[in-house]
């Protein structure tokens, strides 16, 4: 009896203290996931200056917002600025020819090995694994020699391949996992109509895993937005060439203030968040799905 | 009467068809497969072979244009030199911190968000959007964000630590590899640095176990909860008996993949610290040796290390996971 109401005490403790804890907590990872990004668009609208002057100052008034670090970021070099306008089109650019080479690649390769029984099946599997968690800085070491060797470096459609061989097998398995959910006698019933097996993914298969595809696009843009190993190795003797990344990075080579490299970091990060918010869902679940079987 | 000699015919040129279908199969998925696996073999399978006959080889940067791609004379000399140089068993330790602390540190973050963010609230959606941005955020910004964050002229840490808390002075956290910190009289030595570039890792990458486990705790059965709650279960003996066991085999498949992808993080360290401060892991050492020494030889012979790790880890991972391959 006593035992039975102690325990009814500890529950009713345990509840009230998670009450309180739980919005508290939440709000606390809200803070500290978000409050670096605002840091980050406040100090790009300040004046260096006024932030040596109150560092621990976190908010711009009104009348204080100055684009100056904008200005000085976005201008091309031949007007005293850091071209970044240039640097953001080769981001876009390189992106986008990723996305292209990657999905049309990988659209094959996952239909393959989802659908159909073939001679070393498992050795790809393998594979593509290995691929995906070795260190990227291993294949640096020939990849630079190599490119170097051949005078290869500096030029983007070059480094497209390289993206391209780095996302190939995280898109395999996130279209692999949704091409296993298309109903296979759909395709069958084509069969029998004759249709030959290129037909079947164009005409069936595609149409039905527009999501998927969609999603993974997304998902290799991001990738090849935010990449910077590959970026610094092979480009950064070829300014023209930048991508936003690399171009942040080198503004800390000189003596770039704070403001400007804010300014810049946040033109690198808007691009990516606007697109993450307007495909999250799509997103965390390709993700995600394999995680419920536990 | 002449119905077992049809039953008996017809699976014979069923066989038969399945044959060639299985044929056709075969060779359909051999020629759609094949320009991923040639796509990686150049671009991954050959470039780590040459890798790892470039280990063998003493070779400068200086040399590459002139140099035949296989030949040059073979030497232990780069494994001997690594093996017996303090500075790659002290960045092979500091991997091997960085690696445990930063994954520890990104799975208890993102459970703990998991278990907050579990049951829906009014802007959950909203919530669990921005606890995604560290990790889909470009790191070039991340990092240049904490390093000014985190800087004792202009940092909004350092102004809050001597103006509120009474710190004496500014700590220069990216930049100081010793520091004390003394609590009521007692004086412990910190690797100030080497905590900074841990604690970033680990906020970067919570979201990623924050987004596992959320999606798996959405999949534990309501009903055993319910049933553990009704016997008179408080909220941390459901948590550790009949949450944390469900939840088990993804943690340690996170641990596994955080632990891999930690190990082979390159540029959280070299954009933070440049590697110094008592922050150079193996990563950012093979940058140094192909970049600042141009030391070709050495620095593949580091990678190579790094990549027998990784085949040991591949190897933990095949076993424990192998049979749900579904996972990226």
């Amino acid at each position: 009896m006593t035992n039975k109401r102690r325990r009814y005490s500890r529950y009713h403790i345990e509840v009230a203290v998670l009450r309180v804890l739980r919005p508290l907590g939440i709000a606390f990872f809200v803070l500290i996931a978000f409050f670096p990004f605002y840091y980050m668009v406040v100090l790009s609208m300040r004046e260096i200056s006024e932030i040596l002057e109150a560092p621990g100052k976190i908010w711009v008034g009104l009348d204080e917002i100055s684009t100056a670090a904008y200005e000085r970021v976005l201008k091309p070099t031949s007007e005293g600025g850091q071209g970044f306008v240039r640097f953001l089109l080769n981001s876009a650019g390189l992106g986008l020819a990723t996305v292209a080479v990657t999905l049309a690649v990988s659209i094959l390769g996952a239909y393959a090995v989802s659908r159909l029984e073939f001679f070393g099946r498992r050795t790809v599997h393998f594979l593509f694994l290995s691929v995906y968690l070795f260190p990227a800085i291993l294949l640096a070491i020939p990849l630079f020699v190599a490119f170097s060797k051949l005078g290869l470096r500096g030029e983007l459609p070059w480094l497209v391949l390289v993206y391209v061989a780095q996302t190939l097998p995280i898109c395999i398995y996130m279209l692999r996992d949704y091409f296993e959910t298309v109903p296979i006698s759909l395709e069958e019933a084509a069969e029998v109509d004759g249709a030959t097996r290129l037909q079947i993914i164009r005409k069936i298969t595609l149409p039905l895993a527009i999501p998927a595809i969609a999603a993974t696009g997304l998902f290799v843009f991001m990738i090849a937005w935010n990449e910077f190993l590959f970026a610094l190795l092979f480009l950064v003797e070829e300014r023209q060439n930048w991508t936003v990344s690399l171009g942040v990075q080198q503004l800390t080579q000189i003596e770039t203030p704070a403001t400007t490299l804010m300014a810049g970091s946040v033109i690198l990060t808007v691009p990516i968040i606007v697109l993450f918010l307007f495909a999250e869902r799509l997103l965390t679940e390709g993700l995600t799905r394999g995680a419920e079987k536990g | 009467m002449g119905a077992p000699a049809a039953v008996e015919a017809a699976p014979e040129s069923r066989r038969r068809a399945r044959d060639t279908r299985a044929r056709r199969d075969s060779r359909a998925g051999v020629a759609l497969v094949s320009p991923t696996v040639i796509v990686v073999l150049v671009m991954v399978v050959l470039p780590v072979v040459w890798a790892l006959i470039l280990s063998f080889q003493r070779i400068r940067l200086l040399q590459i244009r002139r140099l035949d791609i296989l030949g040059g004379e073979y030497t232990l000399r780069n494994y001997d030199l690594l093996l017996n140089s303090s500075e790659f068993l002290t960045a092979a330790r500091t991997t091997l911190l960085y690696s445990v602390f930063g994954t520890l540190g990104a799975i208890l973050l993102g459970l703990t968000a998991a278990l907050l963010v579990r049951r829906s609230f009014p802007g959950r959606g909203l919530v669990r959007g921005i606890l995604l941005l560290p990790y889909v955020a470009p790191v070039v910004a991340i990092a240049f964000i904490w390093q000014v964050l985190l800087s004792p002229q202009l940092g909004v840490v350092n102004a809050w630590g001597t103006d509120v808390l009474g710190w004496d002075q500014p700590i220069p956290f990216l930049s100081q590899e010793k520091g004390t910190i003394t609590l009521f009289g007692l004086s412990i030595g910190v690797p100030t640095a080497l905590v900074m570039v841990i604690l970033f890792e680990s906020w970067k990458s919570f979201p990623f176990a924050f987004l596992f486990l959320l999606a798996r705790l959405q999949a534990v059965p309501a009903d055993l909860e319910e049933a553990a709650r009704v016997d008179g279960a408080t909220p941390t003996q459901v948590f550790r008996h009949i949450i944390l066991p469900q939840l088990a085999g993804v943690i340690a498949l996170i641990a596994v993949l955080r632990f891999i992808f930690t190990f082979n993080s390159f540029d959280e360290i070299y954009l933070l610290t440049g590697g110094g401060a008592g922050t150079q892991v193996l990563a950012t050492q093979v940058y140094t040796f192909l970049q600042a020494r141009s030391d070709v030889g050495a620095s593949a012979a580091v990678a190579m290390f790094m990549a027998a790790v990784l085949a040991v880890l591949l190897l933990v991972y095949l076993k424990f996971f192998g049979d749900r391959d579904r996972q990226p």
